[in-house]
């Protein structure tokens, strides 16, 4: 008698069981099919653009010529944030992991993390209405005295809204991304060997050269790549702070523009060709970022020990 | 910073003789604050450029103190000290300068009357050159785009948290490290890395594929958002599902209780404030995304109560629209004001949310006796 009920609960809790795993492996499959999906829509809305003939294309000479300037300038802008942003984001993660009083750290870690929580269109005022005009004279001077830098060319925009300016933005964004992983790894570095670096004399300056930095390479490019990530993606800094225009090599004038800024200044009223064109150009930067995000991934992967950073 | 690397002494003997000071830092800080302020005053004096001069000053003077005294590599020591710290003082900057940016420019939107609790609708140019002009109140405000912002983000993490949960649940409980959960694993960086714009423009090429063409609304915006959200959830939840001792669940089958019922019953209820505090990080990501709802959702000048229809306004394309095409393209002035106001608020709207996701990790802190 007591056989039934017992078996019944049994079988309700196999059928919880599997309707419980069967849920958690379809929302898994959901994340999977999502990604797909990206890629296949983002394709199937972009064919249009890709096989119309070159004169309906804007710009009258087809899609590869209307998207390799706009690459271009999306790579120009997150180079710059990439160069002014990764030595100082390195000073900042080793500042936080190995300069800093100890029970500072964590309050200076949240400090840097509250950059990245500030949202892009509020980056993008800034750097329009604030950041663009302090810096002008700044382009002045420079179109002035290195003006036969071709990146320096003047005659340098009035209003400061350039290329640069945008790109100085965008390092501000990538700023904490890069720090919060390099930190995570360089606090992983084996205590044993900074403090046999330390023991044997080395000043802490060495110490860092000698077993920090050694051990963290790995990590620090793979955390650069993630902010070119997002330095390539990152829309609304350059909508909004850079006046776009054809490319030009002179970093301070206006001109340029990128992929991100491109369909979000154009997308809203667009129709017809002109929708599947900027699709098309999503598809591209898609596929950039795709790219650099694998080979970050792929960086970490290879170097399990930095727990911390995957 | 120097000074921790001398030993305390007080007074010089035969072991700190080769070494600087322990003054020696605010000697030279003060001579570079002096220098820096005579340089700055021949050249005409700005804050900015006393603390930046000052700083290089300071560095110099410091490095070459020490060369001389300590030897090149103590010098090199402190050149990496001086860079180190001057690094993690230009990293604060922006950050000042754009808080201060928005409290300055965003106070005088913000208590606008009417700038909380009015939309955007039937307010024109007219009105905005009449405000220039003859110094009439600036109207218009942010409650459509603070509706729409909070119907979008609620229906972003309606769809987010349950399939981001869910599959938390799959790679720590189900998936044993085989071959679907590390390609789930991997998918789920590689999302987290998707341009917020594509994650827009996928939402909306999919919508004109299956609704229509020119589908614009809410419900869209928040399918967009989830691409970008879903990522962040499954992180942090697998992050906090792991840190759950098995011996939890080892008890808890012991007592021959189901493996659904062991995750629901003990596994996320021990882990749940972390799993909150990920969630409300994963909101404060998407409240500022601007650019997958300018393509999805469009901007609307009036309230628009429904997700499912219509164009639908929100604060950060409220911002953006306000700065790049201004309600009286003659006078920009009212709508950088509005659209200042509405950074604060946005600004305000991210932080709580941030203190908050701290504040819930603290408080509902496990309670897993470890």
């Amino acid at each position: 008698m007591t056989a039934t009920p017992l078996s019944s609960s049994q079988g309700a809790g196999r059928a919880g069981d599997k309707i419980f795993s069967g849920a958690a492996l379809a929302a898994g499959c959901i994340i999977l099919a999502v990604l797909f999906g990206v890629a296949l829509f983002l394709v199937v809305q972009a064919i249009p653009a890709l096989t119309a003939p070159a004169a309906e294309i804007q710009g009258g000479a087809g899609f590869f010529a209307y998207i390799w300037p706009i690459v271009i300038g999306t790579l120009i802008a997150a180079v710059i944030a990439l160069v002014i942003a990764t030595p100082i984001a390195i000073g900042v993660a080793l500042f936080i992991s190995h300069f800093a009083p100890r029970g500072l750290a964590a309050g200076l870690g949240y400090v840097v993390d509250l950059l990245a929580a500030i949202p892009s269109v509020i980056y993008g005022a800034w750097g329009a209405a604030f950041l663009a005009r302090e810096i002008s004279p700044a382009y002045n001077w420079l179109a002035e005295n290195m003006g036969w830098l071709p990146i320096f060319q003047g005659p340098a925009s009035a209003t400061g809204k350039t290329i640069l300016t945008a790109g100085i933005v965008l390092s501000v964004m990538v700023l904490p991304i890069i720090t919060s992983l390099s930190r995570e790894i360089f606090l992983q570095t084996p205590k044993l060997h900074e403090e046999a670096a330390l023991a044997l004399g080395a000043t802490r300056w060495e110490m860092i050269k000698m077993a920090v930095l050694p051990f963290a390479r790995p990590g620090i490019i793979s955390a650069i790549m993630l902010g070119l990530g997002r330095a390539l993606g990152e829309t609304m800094a350059v909508a909004l702070v850079l006046s776009s225009g054809a490319l030009t090599a002179s970093l301070i004038t206006s001109g340029n523009q990128t992929i991100a800024a491109e369909i979000a200044l154009n997308f809203p009223e667009a129709s017809g060709l002109k929708v599947s064109t900027l699709i098309a150009a999503g598809l591209v930067l898609f596929l950039i970022t795709l790219a650099v995000n694998m080979i970050a991934r792929w960086i970490i992967s290879r170097h399990k020990e930095f727990s911390g950073a995957n | 910073m120097s000074s921790t690397l001398t030993p305390v002494r007080s007074k010089r003997s035969a072991l700190t003789k080769g070494q600087l000071p322990k003054f020696a830092p605010y000697v030279v800080l003060a001579a570079a604050l002096i220098v820096g302020a005579a340089i700055l005053g021949v050249i005409g004096f700005n804050a900015f450029g006393w603390g930046i001069v000052s700083a290089i000053l300071f560095t110099i003077g410091l490095v070459g103190w020490s060369a001389i005294a300590e030897g090149s590599r103590k010098a090199k020591d402190k050149l990496a000290t001086c860079l180190v710290v001057g690094s993690f003082l230009i990293a604060l900057l922006p950050l000042i300068s754009v808080i201060w940016t928005v409290l300055v420019n965003g106070i005088p939107g913000l208590i606008a009357p009417g700038f909380l609790t009015s939309s955007m609708n039937g307010v024109t140019g007219v009105y905005d050159n009449r405000a220039v002009e003859e110094g009439a109140p600036v109207i218009g405000g942010i409650y459509h785009a603070l509706i729409g912002t909070v119907q979008i983000t609620l229906v972003a993490t309606l769809i987010s948290v349950p399939v981001g949960l869910l599959t938390a649940i799959y790679l720590v409980e189900y998936g044993n490290d085989g071959r679907l959960a590390r390609a789930i694993t991997f998918f789920v960086d590689v999302m987290t890395g998707i341009p917020s714009i594509v994650a827009g423009l996928f939402a909306a090429a999919f919508f004109f594929a299956v609704v229509g063409p020119g589908t614009k609304t809410g419900a869209v915006a928040a399918v967009a958002l989830s691409v970008l959200m879903i990522p962040v959830v499954v992180r942090s939840s697998e992050e906090m599902l792991k840190i759950v001792p098995n011996e939890l669940r080892e008890a808890a089958y012991a007592l021959g209780v189901r493996k659904w019922r062991t995750i629901i019953k003990v596994v996320i209820p021990t882990a749940i404030s972390g799993i909150a505090s990920g969630v409300t990080l994963a909101i404060a990501r998407v409240i500022g995304e601007t650019a997958p709802i300018l393509v999805t959702a469009g901007f609307a000048t009036s309230i628009n109560n429904n997700v499912f229809g219509g164009w639908m306004a929100s604060l950060p394309t409220f911002i953006y629209t306000q700065i790049l095409n201004p309600t009286s393209p003659a006078n920009p002035d009212p709508s950088s004001q509005r659209a200042w106001g509405a950074a604060l608020v946005l600004i305000i709207l991210v932080m709580i949310l941030n203190l908050g996701a701290r504040l819930i990790a603290r408080v509902f802190a496990p309670k897993t006796g470890r």
